[in-house]
């Protein structure tokens, strides 16, 4: 797959130079959208408020927001013209952390993380650690020429991957994605399922990620996860074990063709209307720290990419990281984080409600 | 212009269970069952969908098309697959027109010399 890329391709907010690239303007942009409840008002009678972390499960590091796609919902903005990326010495920090820790499990994310160009270190020591580790991976970045050997290593270390596809027909998949993007990303399975990914024998685990590739949520993702396995298979012969449903979240670019559609009021009220308390008690951000490219700490990858840092009385950088400090902290919330209690629910390991 | 001013009105979808206010116990029943039709089976969710959004067209039913619009996409159909459902539709309505013709045939043959 060439890696220039077209004249008049699609190109980040940041890129643009919109306003909205600002967090602080995506926050005021939410905020003027009449709603009938803010979102700790919908967590009190669910004896939720404040919201309090469970215990650290996931350790989720953000190591950068290149990627090599423009993607038209990604909250992170990322793309090819960004160069925000972690450094080594910021991911020594994180394996320092995590060593002094038995969190069972490292979600590695981005951007694409794998264009980090420590992203293979930071995998081999997160294994070393006997940590179970999962790529974020947007499929098209196996096909790169400057990826070679990238499957086959994510294999030798028994990396999860999960992966972004939203339908299992081209049509939706290049609208939100970009052109081509459905044919690079079969091609990046057959790459992965020929190495043992998927086939529930070998060990190699391959999730599925499903957006709504629009205003609406998703649906049941036990239903879905049935039709993606029978069309890929019947139509390409692509095997994978799970698939998860996210809900977009109404920030950054997704926020953006929110408002331009005339979609924002109607999609933020869908969210507050489907609020669930089954669905938010099992939100990610009760069991995952995440990390931010500098080394900041966050309660999710959606707050990661508002700026809303944990509260100031935890450690607010993984060097100084804390676990018991970090679980006595009041989780940080605002409206945006109705996108993770609709409905069943979303997280990065797809719907909520058990 | 007044919500009144149209038979239909894209707000009402949402007061349908507006209809229970009187005789709830017969609106419960419908609401029962028709839960309980468009849930996984031997048809997936995905494809009752699909069904319910074809029928939409065919009894041309503004508030269903909406409903069956959103839900076939939640559902996870795509805009060809739901164009086709339509078509299906179509289809049927129009076949249905066309083979009466052979009525028309028929008593054209009877009455003709």
């Amino acid at each position: 797959m060439s890696e220039a890329r077209p004249p008049g391709a699609p190109r980040s907010l940041a890129a643009r130079g919109e306003a909205l690239a600002a967090p602080a303007r995506q926050l005021e942009m939410l905020a003027r959208v009449p709603l009938a409840r803010e979102f700790d008002e919908a967590l009190q009678p669910a004896d939720l408020w404040p919201l309090r972390p469970t215990k650290i499960e996931i350790f989720q590091i953000n190591v950068g927001k290149l990627c090599n796609q423009v993607c038209r919902h990604c909250h992170v903005d990322a793309g090819p013209d960004r160069r925000e990326l972690m450094t080594r010495e910021t991911m020594e920090e994180c394996v320092r952390a995590l060593a002094a820790t038995d969190i069972p499990t490292v979600d590695i994310t981005g951007g694409a993380p794998e264009l980090n160009p420590h992203f293979r270190w930071l995998v081999e020591q997160c294994t070393a650690l006997g940590r179970h580790v999962m790529d974020r991976c947007n499929l098209t970045v196996l096909e790169l020429t400057s990826q070679r050997g990238l499957a086959e290593f994510l294999a030798a270390h028994r990396v999860e991957v999960v992966c972004s596809l939203p339908h299992y027909r081209a049509l939706n998949t290049d609208r939100q994605r970009g052109e081509g993007v459905f044919e690079q990303s079969i091609a990046a399975l057959k790459r992965l399922n020929a190495l043992g990914y998927g086939d529930g024998r070998s060990g190699l685990k391959l999730a599925l990620v499903t957006n709504p590739v629009g205003a609406f949520l998703p649906g049941t993702q036990a239903s879905l996860e049935a039709e993606w396995k029978r069309e890929l298979k019947r139509n390409h012969g692509i095997v994978f074990d799970a698939l998860y449903t996210i809900t977009n979240m109404p920030i950054s670019r997704f926020l953006e063709w929110l408002d331009s559609s005339g979609n924002l009021e109607d999609y933020l009220t869908r969210l507050v209307n489907s609020f669930n308390p089954a669905a938010a008690r099992g939100v990610m951000c009760r069991n995952t720290i995440s990390v931010g490219w500098d080394g900041r700490l966050y309660d999710c990858d959606f707050n990661q990419m508002l700026d809303l840092t944990v509260e100031e009385s935890a450690p607010m950088h993984i060097r100084d990281f804390d676990r018991a400090r970090l679980e006595a902290r009041s989780i940080v919330v605002g409206r945006h984080c109705f996108g993770c209690t609709a409905g069943a629910g979303s997280s990065c390991g797809g719907a909520t409600e058990k | 212009m007044s919500d009144h001013d149209h038979y239909y009105h894209p707000k009402d979808l949402a007061k349908f269970g507006e209809v229970g206010k009187n005789r709830p116990e017969l609106a419960q029943k419908f609401f029962d069952w028709y839960g309980a039709v468009f849930a996984d089976g031997a048809l997936s969710a995905r494809e009752k969908s699909l069904i319910a959004l074809a029928v939409a067209h065919a009894v041309q039913c503004p508030y269903c098309i909406d409903a069956y619009s959103k839900d076939a996409l939640e559902k996870g159909s795509d805009l060809d697959q739901m164009t086709e459902a339509v078509h299906v539709a179509a289809a049927i309505r129009g076949g249905a027109s066309l083979v009466h013709g052979v009525q028309m045939r028929n008593h054209a043959g009877k009455l003709g010399m």
